[in-house]
């Protein structure tokens, strides 16, 4: 018992507690970026390279996890938007984007293409499929992120839990 | 038509609104919906005595002859004329019986509903549409009868109230389906140019009766509405008489003459309906609550209404008519009386009531006459109605009228009976009682006053009442406008039949002590409200066994079952075949059997691992397996969702190991274990060879070369995964996102709730708890 317990304590100490590394923040902070930003262009890559909105919210879920097993800030200020708006955007965006086609007068989810020349950098097409992915890549953070928020109490939390079981 | 519905859903949401501010004045508010219901019918009625309906159609679901289809004929404007007065009426007397309180906003929105409901449903043409409004008038009476919502008689008579007419309504449905299904029509109108017969169609009769029925308060379906009672006065008198469990008998006056001839249809109207008319009058007559006195009375008379009307006859419809509005008439006012007795002296029971009839002469006199008109007292129009009745059932040709016709004469007497003591049980005297009371506002008194109006005037002036039934009784069947009413009739056999039910009413009333005596001796019969409480507990009860056998509470049992469900029958399937196909293809490439080793010693290994450490990274590799064979198989959307999801997933298994033993049990050779690897055989061997002999045995074209071939072209994207998520299949994207939020709200609920359950939530910061609220 007594060494299942160091077991949970050391496990413990290895993601949320225990000193902060430096290096390890650092660099996490660092990467944790360029994840974000390599997630947008896999969604708008998407349509017409491997990517898109389910694959792009998984990257920026795992960058979300990589930020969170950082144990210099709180968790909430970690996550920074709350998981329940990201999901609320990202349905509020699957589903608008399905019924606005409807109410438009075409079939449930029909998409529009439109072209934009925009100057030096030249011509941008782009779809109403995409608010629909950005829905979805909303959705898709927004689990994982409740997901930890769910699974990773604050350490106050688990201290509490650990000392209130009998030992 | 449409508009007047539309005023009714707006009044509604108004009323709603101003609900809190306007208090009980917010029933001025709401009474512009059945006034708009009153004045459309003046401005149409002279459209409508045309003789040809007045039409109106707006598609909606026309596939299903589901439609906005409202067909107004001089029926449906007499019931418009009593849905909108009586509820203009009522909304005023509403404004003066409640006192500022709780929820009127609320309580006034259904009952403006409710109107609407009715409304619709008298003048609605496709059959759906009826149970559309059929149904929406149940729910608003479950809102309304259990509006005291602190209180669990209410609470309980709402749902039984729900219960009952919810069942019944289910019945209709099923029995208006089969009647569309039978005649090949989706309309009232449309069954005039039809003949009906046929098994299907009696199979229908008899589900749409029991359907109104169940509206209507025939025995055995009339517990609920005695229970119902515990609403306040101005939905009783609305609702419990004039109005909604009139729907029952008004889809029986309009389908009587169409469905009459079929072979269950008399047997049932006239026998349920007599059954109920000496019951309700029975069980009236030991009532010592002026409502409950009432509310049984109503019973009878509906009872009698489906007796007269469900014989579909010409003569009977014309009776059948008279009396339904006078009934409506005197039977809104009278319920309007017993809310005065009860608002000015905070008691219904008969012992109680002492010296009303010098206190409230007003109240008196139009009780009186309501109650004269019920018990078919001559001058009144509810004699007319009576009077026609009789002469209808003398005259009919229906096999075992004779009967019939005894019997209602009997529970007439009972009617006759029950008035009386209902009269002199409010208004007489009682020894040594002197009852406390105060005035009534005259708001409470003019409703029901202004009702005695009609009762008196179409009672004497039978030329007119002759007029305004045969028009609306002719929109039923042609002939029935061809009779009258007749003030005074002479000495016929009916008038001495008539003259018989009150004389034996005043009899009966008379020995009203030795009745009682033998109502008691009798014994605390057991009514139909107990009958429908100890089946509700019964089904309960029932229903909490069978959970607990089906549903032990163990997710690996559960798992196991539905494993063993799925995978027997393609295994069965699969052997009795031929085998496995000959052309089979175990791999493609080397690489694929090497990748596949892996993943199978990583699967091995992992059903082997101790440490639940051990175990998680050895499913990310089993994960990380199928991603290798994506890319093998040149897949890179597909490699790289699933090396993604196994990545977050193992980080996210971390997090979830921290709340665990680092072990697992440890492993031991059980009856149980070797069950699981029993099963966990199972699926592997039939996964295995369900892929095979499907990937062979294929006969469809693949879909991927004609999506691949549109992708471009009418999507605008090359990534053809891709496309097939956002636009080909982009429905069921839609529904995968809904389940991830559903998932992932379940998740956290379940971790909270486990987390709350031993405590330490305590401990939680507040920025969580407020995510929770938020």
């Amino acid at each position: 018992m007594a060494e299942q317990r160091r077991d949970r304590q050391s496990h413990l100490t290895s993601l949320t507690l225990g000193d902060p590394s430096v290096v390890l923040d650092t660099t996490l902070n660092a990467v944790f970026h360029t994840i974000i930003v390599f997630s947008l262009f896999l969604h708008f890559a998407g349509h017409n390279a491997p990517g898109g909105g389910f694959i792009a919210g998984l990257v920026a879920g795992a960058g979300l996890i990589l930020r969170v097993i950082t144990g210099r800030e709180t968790l909430r200020s970690r996550i920074a938007i709350p998981p329940h708006l990201l999901l609320g955007a990202g349905v509020l965006l699957v589903t608008g984007t399905a019924l606005t086609s409807l109410v438009l007068g075409n079939a449930l989810l029909e998409h529009h293409t439109w072209e934009l020349d925009i100057p030096v950098l030249g011509t941008a097409k782009t779809t109403s499929a995409l608010p629909f992915d950005t829905g979805i890549y909303l959705v898709v953070v927004g689990v994982i992120a409740a997901l930890i928020e769910a699974l990773v109490a604050e350490p106050g939390a688990a201290d509490a839990a650990e000392s209130e079981e009998p030992g | 038509m449409i508009w007047v519905l539309v005023i009714h859903v707006v009044v509604a949401a108004v009323a709603a609104m101003l609900g809190s501010r306007l208090c009980a004045r917010v029933f001025w508010v709401a009474l512009i919906a059945p006034a708009s219901t009153v004045v459309w019918a003046i401005a149409k009625a002279s459209d409508a005595h045309d003789g040809t309906p007045i039409v109106q159609h707006r598609d909606w679901i026309p596939e299903l002859g589901l439609d906005f289809r409202f067909v107004v004929d001089e029926f449906a404007l007499m019931m418009l004329f009593i849905v909108g007065g009586i509820g203009v009426l009522v909304m005023a007397y509403a404004s003066q019986y409640f006192d500022d309180e709780e929820g009127l906003g609320r309580f006034t929105a259904l009952l403006t509903i409710f109107a609407g409901a009715m409304t619709g449903l008298v003048t609605a043409d496709s059959l759906l549409m009826i149970f559309v409004f059929w149904e929406l008038t149940s729910i608003t009476s479950y809102g309304l009868i259990g509006f005291k919502d602190t209180k669990s008689a209410a609470r309980g008579a709402a749902t039984q109230a729900l219960i009952i007419t919810g069942a019944g309504g289910l019945a209709l449905l099923a029995g208006l389906i089969l009647l569309r299904i039978s005649t090949d029509s989706s309309t009232l109108s449309g069954l005039e140019s039809v003949e009906v017969g046929g098994t299907i169609a009696s199979s229908a009769a008899v589900l749409i009766l029991i359907g109104c029925f169940t509206k209507s308060a025939q025995v055995p379906f009339h517990g609920w509405l005695p229970g119902a009672m515990s609403a306040p006065t101005p939905v009783s008198a609305y609702l419990h008489s004039a109005t909604m469990v009139k729907a029952g008998v008004f889809l029986v006056a309009r389908l009587a003459p169409h469905l009459a001839e079929l072979g269950p249809w008399r047997p049932m109207t006239l026998g349920f309906g007599l059954a109920t008319m000496v019951w309700g009058g029975y069980r009236a007559l030991r009532q010592t609550d002026l409502k409950l006195l009432l509310a049984y009375g109503t019973v009878s008379q509906l009872g009698m209404l489906v007796a007269v009307l469900g014989a579909g006859e010409s003569k009977l419809l014309f009776a059948g008519t008279a009396l339904l509005a006078a009934h409506a008439v005197f039977k809104a006012s009278l319920f309007m009386v017993v809310g005065i007795v009860d608002h000015s002296t905070h008691t219904r029971e008969i012992s109680e009531l002492s010296g009303l009839r010098r206190a409230m002469p007003v109240v008196a006199v139009t009780a009186a006459v309501g109650g004269a008109s019920m018990a078919g007292i001559i001058g009144l129009a509810g004699f007319l109605a009576k009077e026609a009745a009789i002469l209808g059932l003398l005259q009919s040709k229906i096999a075992g009228i004779d009967l019939a016709t005894a019997v209602f004469v009997g529970a007439s007497a009972l009617t006759a009976a029950y008035t009386v003591r209902f009269l002199v049980g409010a208004f007489g005297d009682v020894p040594d009682v002197e009852t406390p009371m105060h005035r009534p506002g005259v708001l409470l008194v003019a409703p029901a006053a202004l009702l005695v109006i009609p009762t008196v005037v179409f009672g004497i002036a039978d030329g007119w009442a002759t007029t305004l039934v045969a028009d609306a009784s002719g929109a039923l069947d042609d002939k029935a406008a061809t009779f009258d009413l007749k003030l005074w009739p002479g000495i016929t056999t009916a008038f001495v039949l008539s003259l018989l039910a009150v004389g034996g009413g005043l009899a009966l009333y008379a020995i009203r002590r030795p009745i009682e005596q033998v109502q008691t001796r009798l014994g605390r019969d057991r009514d139909a409200a107990d009958l429908f409480q100890d089946g509700l507990q019964g089904v309960l009860h029932g229903a909490a066994r069978v959970v607990g056998v089906i549903q032990p509470g163990s997710l690996p049992l559960y798992l196991a079952v539905i494993l063993v469900a799925v995978f027997t029958l393609p295994l069965l399937l699969i052997l009795g075949d031929s085998g496995l196909p000959a052309d089979r293809v175990f791999a493609e490439s080397p690489l694929q059997t090497a990748v596949v080793g892996a993943t199978m010693v990583a699967a091995l290994l992992l059903a082997l691992a101790q440490r639940r450490f051990a175990a998680v990274l050895l499913l990310g590799t089993v994960g990380l397996g199928s991603a290798s064979l994506f890319v093998i198989q040149g897949a890179p959307d597909l490699a790289l969702t699933q090396l993604l999801v196994e990545t977050v997933s193992v980080a996210i298994y971390v997090f979830v190991l921290r709340h665990l033993t680092s072990r697992f049990k440890a492993p031991q050779l059980s009856g149980a274990n070797l069950l699981r690897a029993g099963v966990a055989a199972l699926v592997g061997t039939t996964v295995f060879l369900l892929t095979i002999t499907v990937v062979a045995d294929r006969t469809a074209e693949p879909v991927d070369a004609e999506l691949t071939a549109r992708s471009y072209s009418e999507a605008d994207g090359s990534n053809v995964v891709n496309v097939t998520l956002v636009d080909f299949r982009g429905f069921d994207t839609v529904g995968e996102a809904l389940v991830l939020v559903v998932a992932a709200v379940g998740v956290v609920a379940l971790v909270r709730a486990n987390r709350g359950s031993d405590g330490s939530d305590l401990g939680r910061p507040a920025a969580s708890t407020e995510d929770a609220h938020g």
